[in-house]
Formats: structure tokens, C-alpha cells, sequence
């Protein structure tokens, strides 16, 4: 019941909001290379069906090994700056200095560097999540509960059986938690890399469109992108729930 | 302050002793943070089968000397063995202020987690007749955030039995739950662990003698422990009985300080 209401709830949201943008392109009648329709937006992206589906294919695929590596990669980070001391002295800045920079900045020397295939797409969107990821779950690491850790030691745990059985468990909501920010923002690098210098993906679509000023499939493919991003969500948050069932509901559902 | 208290069998209802019981041995316990000294030249030895409670102010070092006694800290000084003379690692079952349940297992595994935490198999038929025994049968496959306090409460009494150690360590075990489930849990503890050596902290009065067969004070900065105080009377005893409101009388006693503070 809840779930369905949701859905209605945000279908009308959508539709009113299409519905206010239509009857203002009516009556302000701005130029549609400056806004256009929704309805012309539609027949673009009816019209270019098979150009907007490739694209996402290709936008999708970087954003999927991005989120891929950018999790296994944080996870990694977040085990080593907890459990080795040395590490967190020694890499902590490196990470930080990492989320100093703009990718922006960086995404010019990604692309020479790794070329303009989707390699340097996947590094921009590695760069974006590996670090709340690691954040996350470094915290959730050190947040593991006083008590649950002294039981297991008075079990004969080994620090092994400690980190396997005790520790990992418990910082799985808090890595959870990261692994949805990551998956929100896994395609803001995917396209930053895109725009910069690509030759396929929904960023390359936008950025060719806006040269010839075609707004109406540059707003077409920002739509395939947000039906991208939200799906992509969803599928981490259902996933996430399924895993972490035992976990009171912490975040809303969409 | 190095005054020892070797507190003999308990006269009245001695529970038995079987062979893997053993007595806890602490001798010249020393613990300082630093330029603070917590206690200093602790003794005090818990016969095999009794059941000690050992009740103290907030802050005092009660919950210290537990942790260490149970190997999960380090004294500045001194040592804690069995009779025999042995570590205590491997002879104690822990229970902490909270039920310690842990949240993504059932209750029944749950009860194994030790047998899981050393990588040996669960002994799932074990676990479910202690959870007959402490009332949960029927609960075996909730997860603890199903269960009210006092049945969490319960699932961790049936964890600590599955250990089977002969040395049970408890710091304020029921003192979240309310003061009708804590006396029923209270019965339950009582009669589940008899026979097993307990050391049990608490600043509960009433807890302290209806459960204990002694009870020592801690109190004082640097800590010192008072002469034991034993009560009589098979456990649990009831909250009315003359000898607990007698005892529980003389603690406030102890306990409250004369001045005002």
C-alpha cells in the first residue's frame, strides 16, 4: 500500500511539474532553443531513440565499473586506515588531498592520460565515490560496539574471527549508507569525464546538442540520465534492505 | 589495604561442586591511569561454586576490575588466576550491561555465537534446549529486535550457559531492564548458573542479596574492598525475606556516604 502511494505520490509530482513547464512555454513563448516543450523534448527522445540508448549503454556501463572499483577501492581504504595506524597517518592525506581537487579540474589530464574511451570515465567516477565510501565504512569500523567486541574476546575469538564476525557486520549499515551516496553520485564523474573529451555517452549526446543548439535532445538526454540515476538508486537502496534486514528502517523509501 | 578476604564455600545450600569448577584468585591488583590511582593492592578470592556480588558507587572501578578479571584489560599491577593457578582466559562467560545480542543473528544463533566466533560447529540442538530453559523456545528464529528486554535478557542467559564455562562474570547484567522483569530474570540467573562460580557487579542492594551467597563493598578513592558480608538462605531469595531486608539495610548503609557530599 505504502509503496503504491509513493509511486502515485511521485507520479503526480512529475506530471504537475510537467504540466506548470508546458503552460509556461505557452505563454512566455520563449525561443525553444532556449527551452523547449516538454512535448517537443518527448518527440526528441522518440525521435532518437536509438542514439539516446546506446549513449545510456555506454554512460550506464562507465557508472556501473566506476561504482564497481570506487566501492571495492573504498572498502579497502576504509579496512586499512582503521586497522593499520601507519596507514591512516600515511594515507589519510593522500585521500583527503584527493577530494581536495575538483575532478573538474582533474578530468582534462584524466582524459589525456587515459584517453577518450570510457577508462577515463571510469577514473573520474572512481574518484567521486571512493572516498564516501571509505569515510563511511571506516566509520562504521570504528564504531563497532565496546560490548559486542569484549563478548567475542571472552569467547576465545581470534582478531580474524573478530573482524569476520563482529566488526564487518556491524559496519555494514554505516558502508551501506556510503554505498548509496556512491550510487547518487557515481554519474556526476561519468559525465564530467564525458563532456570533457568523449566520442560516446549521454554526456557526449548533451554536449553535441548544446553545439547545435538542439536543447530539445539535450534535455532528452538529461532525462535518460535521471531515469538512470534514480533506478540506479533504487536497485542499491532495495539491495542494501535486503541485506541489512536487520536494520530498523533508517532511511525513507522512495 | 592488601587485607585478604578468602571467602570460604557458602554454609547453606552449597551448590554443587563438579570437576570443572574453579574458584577466581585475585591478588595485589593494581590499576592507575596515569597519575590516578583507581585501586591499589586488591585481594579477594571467590571460592568455586559461590557466587560473589560485588556492589560499589558509580566510578568507583567495579566495571575495571570486572574487565580485567575477565581478560579484557590489563592491570598496572598484580594478578587474577584460577585456584589451580591458571589464566582465566578460556574459564570465564561474560556478561555486560547490556544483553550483548547481536543484532543480525537470531536468537538461536545467537546462543552458538561463541561456537561460531572460534570457527567450531554449532551445536543447534544444545542451543535450542537452553532456550527451552530460559523460555524462548518458541523465539528461536526472531531476531533480537524482536524481542522485549527481558526475552533478550533471557537469550543471553542462554548464550552464557552455552559456553559452559565454570566461571560466570557479570557487570550489571539486568540493570536495563525494569524492576519487575529484573526480579524475574533475577530467579531465572539464580537457578540456571548455581553451581557455577559468579562474580557479579551491581549497585543495586536488592539485587545484591537476593542473588549473592557474599557481597563485597567497594568504595573509596584510591578503591578498597570491605570485609565480605555473607548472607544466608538458599537463592534467589525472596525481596521479603528478613535476612535480604536486614542485609539490604546495612548496605545503604555502607554505600551512602555520612557527610554530605
Amino acid at each position: 500500500m505504502k509503496r503504491i502511494s509513493g509511486l502515485s505520490r511521485a507520479l503526480v509530482t512529475t506530471s504537475g511539474f510537467l504540466a506548470l513547464w508546458w503552460v509556461f512555454t505557452r505563454i512566455t513563448s520563449v525561443p525553444s532553443y532556449m527551452l523547449p516543450g516538454p512535448w517537443s523534448v518527448a518527440q526528441a527522445l522518440w525521435d532518437q531513440r536509438d542514439l539516446m540508448f546506446w549513449s545510456a549503454i555506454v554512460t550506464f556501463g562507465e557508472v556501473f565499473a566506476g561504482l564497481l572499483i570506487g566501492t571495492l577501492l573504498g572498502a579497502a581504504f576504509g579496512l586499512m586506515i582503521v586497522f593499520s595506524p601507519l596507514m591512516q597517518r600515511w594515507l589519510m592525506p593522500l585521500l583527503l588531498l584527493s577530494q581536495a581537487i575538483p575532478v573538474f579540474a582533474l578530468a582534462p589530464l584524466l582524459v589525456l592520460w587515459f584517453g577518450f574511451g570510457m577508462a577515463s570515465k571510469i577514473v573520474m567516477a572512481v574518484l567521486v565515490i571512493f572516498f564516501p565510501v571509505t569515510a563511511a565504512f571506516a566509520d562504521g569500523l570504528r564504531r563497532t560496539d565496546r560490548g559486542l567486541l569484549d563478548l567475542a574476546v571472552t569467547m576465545n575469538a581470534s582478531p580474524v574471527s573478530v573482524l569476520r564476525h563482529v566488526r564487518l557486520p556491524a559496519a555494514l549499515p554505516a558502508f551501506g549508507s556510503g554505498l548509496r551516496v556512491a550510487a547518487a553520485i557515481a554519474p556526476i564523474g561519468a559525465i564530467i569525464g564525458e563532456w570533457v573529451g568523449s566520442s560516446a555517452g549521454l554526456g557526449y549526446v548533451m554536449l553535441n546538442a548544446n553545439a547545435r543548439i538542439e536543447t530539445d535532445v539535450m534535455f532528452a538526454a538529461l532525462f535518460v540520465l535521471s531515469v538512470m540515476t534514480i533506478v540506479l538508486w533504487v536497485v542499491v537502496d532495495r539491495v542494501l534492505r535486503r541485506v541489512l534486514f536487520w536494520v530498523p528502517d533508517t532511511t525513507g523509501s522512495v | 589495604m592488601a587485607d585478604t578476604h578468602i571467602l570460604p564455600q557458602p554454609s547453606m545450600a552449597a551448590p554443587p561442586i563438579g570437576a570443572s569448577s574453579s574458584g577466581i584468585v585475585i591478588s595485589d591488583l593494581t590499576l592507575r591511569f596515569g597519575a590516578r590511582t583507581i585501586f591499589a593492592g586488591l585481594n579477594l578470592t571467590v571460592a568455586p561454586g559461590s557466587f560473589v556480588v560485588l556492589l560499589g558507587t558509580s566510578g568507583v572501578g567495579k566495571s575495571s576490575l570486572l574487565k580485567i578479571v575477565a581478560g579484557l584489560a590489563r592491570p598496572t599491577a598484580g594478578s587474577v588466576t584460577t585456584a589451580d593457578g591458571e589464566t582465566l582466559s578460556g574459564h570465564v562467560a561474560y556478561m555486560g550491561q547490556t544483553d550483548l545480542l547481536y543484532p543480525w543473528l537470531n536468537v538461536a544463533a545467537n546462543v552458538t555465537v561463541g561456537a561460531r566466533l572460534r570457527g567450531d560447529r554449532p551445536d543447534r540442538d544444545r542451543a535450542l534446549h537452553l532456550l527451552e530453559r530460559v523460555g524462548l523456545a518458541d523465539r528461536a528464529q526472531a531476531l533480537p529486535s524482536e524481542l522485549s528486554g527481558g526475552m533478550r535478557q533471557r537469550a543471553a542467559i542462554a548464550r552464557t550457559l552455552y559456553e559452559d564455562r565454570p566461571i560466570v562474570l557479570m557487570d550489571e547484567p539486568f540493570s536495563a531492564l525494569d524492576t519487575f522483569t529484573r526480579a524475574r530474570i533475577q530467579d531465572l540467573a539464580a537457578e540456571l548458573l548455581s553451581g557455577r562460580t559468579a562474580l557479579m557487579i551491581t549497585h543495586d542492594p536488592l539485587e545484591a542479596c537476593r542473588l549473592g551467597h557474599h557481597l563485597v563493598v567497594m568504595s573509596g578513592t584510591p578503591a578498597t574492598l570491605g570485609p565480605p558480608i555473607t548472607v544466608r538462605g538458599a537463592t534467589p531469595r525472596a525481596p521479603d525475606d528478613p535476612e535480604v531486608l536486614r542485609t539490604q539495610g546495612r548496605l545503604m548503609t555502607l554505600l551512602t556516604p555520612q557527610a554530605a557530599p
